[in-house]
């Protein structure tokens, strides 16, 4: 039973990354109609604004020191970060917490990149058949990945977790059960906060404000919003802008737990692109519910009373999952009636 | 059976004509040894073969590459339990690629348009993680399925002594590495391609072609769509199956990471570059890419320095700065862009590109033409079959 909670909660987590890139995902589609197979890219450019944002912090003057020699004989280097020099203490604090502080960087390059990539490319092919939005899209996430290449390099970029943050806690003390039964990292736990936070964010944006209003409107009927005078293109291109600060933050915050290179976008596209499909396409509601329902069913499937029975199902159990809801329900879980049924 | 148009024999014709002189023709551009030789011949069959599903239905798979792979296991399989002869490995390739089409394709065609592809997508991906996990036994996971010297080859033994080092393949005793092996791929190819020449100007091809351009009409008008689209998905499929075959022929090792789902994406991007729908076009495609990944990516700044060496110095280094991102370890890069490019600017690909640029110096230098070909816009457009 234990084990159950413990794989339950990893699967959160996961599940939390899933939920909010398939959010951004379906989002787009939703609004737009596009099928964008370059928002894992977003993804990992979120995660390298992180990278970024510590190397930004990390820049260090170099100073040779006249008395002390390294063991080379050389005269030693001594390395301060500016962020140290300038700040004192409260720079090794920016440094300890580095990554949650990306986010303020990530979020208007992210909204940049959207909405230039929507003005550039995507608005061109609104009217095109999926298949071409498709390659389209996935040509320029290639074109994204070699450029994050070309900077950062092929190899992995790991990022510190905070200092408080470190560490598990002991969830099972908390609702009364014995030591060390439960434990679960502090970093997972505040990602999947972050996760619940962003994602209430987003419905809450979208309910309660009047530009949310416009755009569910513009979602069930882009016409008529359009006809009453309404410039509902422009709102839809901001929509790609929070689609793409979405999966931006959601990239942000995951660093600490998988080390981003430039794959990690085509990683987890194919896997938030099942999550949409068994969500329903352009549901929202349905996109968290399947992102977490997958991320748990997978961290279930890779416990090891299952796999005894079921060799192998852990690798393939999103696949599975996926494939059997397209054959028995193709509309996804949440999804509307009538839309993209065939 | 062999009587075709005769504009399609002299398109073979000239076909052939080219894939057999490629070691002459190729040679200046420095891509006239044996492997990559074999690789263009192994690729362009896999995309002609792609196109049958994609090209002819505009069905968008993202999952042959699962067919490569099981196509290269079946022929390791075949090379280990029975015999080194590639025929027979093929000829193993192309049965069990084919069953595996069967059964994705009778799942996956239950749905069209992307659910088509996601499907496809699941199936490719589920094989290549059973390839690397469950299924080890029998795909030797990371390691790859290699021969061994304790291999039974039954067949072979019959008639010779277990050799002391590890067999070749070898087509009655021609060995199939060198150029012989690039022949051997390239006759391969040019049956494949007559035979997709074939099913293009067949009344199969025509039902194909239909259902791309209008699928629920087809239905109307009293054609059950689904076997069409089945037997189409298992040609293709097998298609590729063989060409994973011949990629274990000329090299006898398969690995899981032939299935992975970029694999799919690269044959996409082939044919999709060449000009989908055309028989020619995919393996340009092809071509084009294989260049570049063997070719392309081994440039580097010294090569771009001789390049660039008429610019003024100061220009020069800024321009080779430039240019040797997009080369070497990031041809990616070039291939990303051109592929954006020609999906926005010619969705027909490069063929559509040829036709435009000839239809344009036609009616230039032929005035008479004009009045027979009244307005540009009312002619035939080479994209008039993508439709949709």
């Amino acid at each position: 039973m234990d084990a159950v909670i413990l794989q339950v909660l990893n699967g959160l987590d996961k599940g939390g990354a899933y939920a909010l890139i398939a959010l951004g995902l379906t989002l787009v589609f939703g609004t737009l109609g596009v099928v964008n197979f370059a928002h894992g890219a977003l993804f990992m450019i979120g995660a390298f604004c992180a990278v970024t944002f510590r190397k930004i912090l990390t820049l260090e003057k170099v100073v040779l020191s006249e008395t002390e020699l390294s063991p080379w004989g050389t005269p030693l280097e001594i390395r301060t970060p500016f962020a140290q020099q300038w700040f004192g203490d409260f720079g090794n604090v920016l440094l300890d917490y580095s990554v949650p502080l990306s986010i303020l960087l990530a979020i208007p390059v992210m909204l940049l990149i959207g909405i230039v990539m929507e003005r550039g490319l995507i608005k061109h092919f609104y009217k095109r058949p999926h298949a071409e939005q498709i390659l389209v899209t996935f040509g320029l996430a290639i074109v994204l990945q070699e450029i994050v290449k070309a900077f950062f390099g092929a190899n992995p970029n790991p990022q510190p977790i905070p200092q408080v943050f470190m560490g598990a806690a002991d969830l099972g003390v908390m609702v009364g059960m014995a030591e060390h039964v439960i434990t679960y990292p502090k970093w997972r736990l505040v990602y999947l906060f972050f996760s619940l936070g962003v994602i209430g964010a987003v419905f809450a944006f979208l309910r309660f404000t009047t530009f949310g209003m416009v755009v569910r409107a513009g979602m069930s009927d882009r016409e008529t919003v359009s006809m009453l005078g309404i410039n509902i293109d422009r709102r839809f291109t901001i929509m790609f802008g929070i689609a793409a600060v979405v999966a931006g933050v959601a990239g942000v915050m995951y660093t600490p737990i998988l080390p981003p290179d430039y794959t990690l976008g085509m990683d987890f596209l194919v896997l938030t692109f099942i999550v949409v499909v068994v969500g329903g396409m352009g549901s929202l509601p349905g996109a968290v519910l399947a992102g977490f329902t997958l991320g748990v069913v997978q961290s279930l499937a890779s416990m090891t009373e299952v796999k005894d029975i079921i060799p192998g199902i852990d690798q393939v159990i999103i696949y599975l999952v996926a494939v059997i809801i397209l054959l028995v329900r193709p509309r996804g879980l949440l999804g509307k009636r009538g839309v993209m049924e065939n | 059976m062999f009587s075709i148009p005769k504009k399609d024999a002299i398109t073979f014709l000239l076909f052939a004509l080219v894939v057999l002189t490629m070691p002459i023709w190729l040679s200046p551009f420095g891509a006239s040894y044996p492997g990559l030789l074999q690789k263009f011949a192994i690729y362009a069959l896999l995309a002609v073969g792609y196109n049958i599903l994609f090209g002819l239905t505009g069905y968008l798979s993202f999952g042959h590459a699962a067919f490569l792979g099981v196509g290269s296991y079946a022929a390791v399989w075949s090379f280990k339990l029975l015999s080194m002869n590639p025929i027979l490995a093929l000829a193993c390739a192309m049965i069990f690629s084919g069953i595996f089409a069967l059964a994705i394709g009778y799942v996956s065609l239950r749905r069209s348009g992307i659910y088509f592809s996601i499907l496809t997508l699941a199936f490719a991906q589920m094989s290549y993680k059973l390839a690397y996990s469950v299924l080890s036994p029998i795909t030797h996971g990371e390691n790859g399925l290699q021969l061994t010297l304790q291999d039974p080859r039954t067949i072979d033994l019959m008639f010779m002594e277990r050799g002391v080092s590890l067999p070749t393949s070898s087509l009655f005793g021609i060995p199939m590495n060198g150029y012989e092996g690039f022949y051997f791929c390239a006759v391969i190819l040019l049956i494949g391609f007559f035979i997709a020449q074939k099913i293009a100007s067949s009344p199969f091809g025509m039902m194909l072609k239909g259902i791309k351009s209008n699928e629920d009409r087809m239905n109307y008008t009293g054609f059950n769509t689904k076997p069409y689209m089945l037997t189409a998905f298992v040609i293709s499929g097998m298609y590729a199956g063989i060409a994973g075959g011949l990629l274990a022929v000329t090299d006898p090792l398969a690995g899981a990471e032939r299935m992975q789902w970029t694999a799919s994406g690269e044959l996409v991007l082939m044919t999709i570059l060449g000009g989908v729908g055309t028989l020619v076009g995919p393996v340009i495609g092809a071509w084009i890419i294989k260049y570049f990944e063997n070719i392309f990516s081994a440039w580097n700044e010294s090569i771009l320095h001789n390049f660039f060496a008429f610019l003024p110095d100061n220009i020069e280094g800024f321009v080779v700065l430039i240019s040797s991102k997009f080369v070497g370890e990031g041809w990616h890069l070039t291939l990303g862009s051109m592929f954006v490019l020609v999906v926005v600017f010619l969705p027909g690909g490069i063929m559509e590109g040829v036709r435009r640029i000839s239809s344009w110096f036609l009616r230039r230098k032929d005035p008479t033409k004009d009045q027979e070909v009244v307005d540009p816009e009312n002619m035939p457009k080479p994209s008039s079959e993508k439709g949709e």
